[in-house]
């Protein structure tokens, strides 16, 4: 009798954020139609990338994908943890495996804090902000929910690139920082475009009764910035990482306070 | 006579001088600090070596212009509260240094 061999395919996308490409593959056709669609513009047809994961789909259950995530390290592998989802990570072998629902909001999540891991050893961050190129030039503007993110990413105007209404992807480069595109969206779900520029200003968002930008102390640049910045893992030499790197930052980026109303006119101070 | 007590700055967090403030990180939830000065002066001075009288004497009073007596009260208070937020590490031992996270300064 002939022996039984059963060849499950095996399907594969490239999710390219800040120039590291993460390799997901999937024994489901639709997952990967829907990973496609949810980060287009940001998947390559290239084959090479840095770090591979495998993804397990599971059943639905009712998690909360508001949960707090949870991000342990354990001989040599990072464990990521929510209602919704749960993956391993090993650095090493650049390699790992994920199970959650055919959602895409497990998978950002764990892309996110991948993404943080990555960025802390080399000099870099996520940051709450929203982020635009103008005239070559890239501008944040952070804020916790509410604080006008969404709005002034809403108001820019035609000669705006808009990289992101909610999560910017910062790293540092030469003397100062750069900030990609990023496929991670708030209310105005909205991908970013896949593109780069230098960072020019960093803009600690409050709404008010006029349009009006302070220059900001570094003291509280540095205490706005690390308000803002997205990092998961309680790993004290990480934490270091990115603390010093959020001091850095402060000292190379002029960082300001925008105070604005809703409305267009608040980007003719944004050059 | 009391006994000595060391303090020691904890391996858990980082912490830079920026402008004139301390700011200090927790890896525990990322929280942030602010140090006042006095509160800087008693974590740049904590070694796990030098008992906590002898950082008051030679640091907090002649920086400060502050009563021994007083000092001392206001230091163990605040020592007692920055190892509350997981700042500072306190023993009647000396603690040996293990500390991974190298505090830095910039101009």
């Amino acid at each position: 009798m002939p022996e039984l061999a059963l060849q499950v395919e095996r399907y594969s996308a490239v999710i390219v954020i800040g120039d590291v490409a993460i390799r997901v593959n999937t024994r489901d056709s639709s997952f990967l139609d829907l990973l496609q669609q949810r980060y287009s513009g940001f998947v390559s047809a290239e084959s090479g990338a840095e770090f591979e994961f495998d993804v397990e789909l599971v059943e639905p259950t009712f998690a909360d994908p508001d949960a707090e995530v949870n991000v342990s390290h354990h001989s040599g592998r990072w464990l990521m943890e929510r209602a919704d989802f749960r993956a391993e990570w090993n650095p090493a072998e650049r390699s790992g495996v994920i199970h959650q629902k055919a959602n895409p909001y497990s998978m950002d999540a764990v892309l996110r804090i991948v993404h943080t891991l990555v960025l802390a050893k080399q000099g870099g961050f996520l940051l709450h902000s929203a982020s635009a190129i103008r005239n070559g030039k890239a501008f944040l503007f952070a804020g916790v929910s509410g604080a006008g993110k969404t709005t002034i990413s809403g108001l820019a105007p035609g000669d705006v690139t808009l990289l992101t209404d909610e999560i910017s992807y910062l790293r540092k480069h030469d003397e100062g920082y750069v900030a990609y595109g990023t496929p991670f969206t708030g209310e105005l779900a909205r991908l970013g475009e896949n593109t780069s520029a230098p960072v020019a200003a960093l803009y600690l968002l409050t709404k008010g009764p006029e349009n009006r930008i302070e220059p900001v102390a570094v003291t509280d640049a540095a205490r706005g910035l690390l308000g803002n910045v997205l990092f998961f893992a309680e790993d004290p030499k990480l934490v270091h990482r990115v603390f010093q790197t959020a001091c850095d930052f402060v000292h190379r980026v002029p960082v300001y306070r925008l105070t604005f109303m809703p409305d267009a006119r608040v980007w003719e101070m944004i050059q | 006579m009391s006994k000595k007590v060391y303090v020691a700055r904890s391996p858990r967090i980082a912490a830079r001088m920026l402008g004139e403030e301390m700011l200090v990180m927790s890896a525990q939830g990322s929280t942030l600090f602010t140090l006042n000065p006095t509160a800087t002066v008693l974590w740049q001075a904590a070694d796990g070596a030098t008992p906590l009288d002898e950082i008051v004497e030679s640091r907090i009073c002649s920086e400060f212009e502050v009563k021994p007596e007083e000092a001392m009260r206001d230091a163990e208070a605040l020592a007692a509260d920055l190892a509350k937020h997981g700042i500072l590490l306190i023993s009647e031992e000396p603690i040996p240094s293990k500390s991974p996270v190298q505090e830095q300064h910039r101009p």
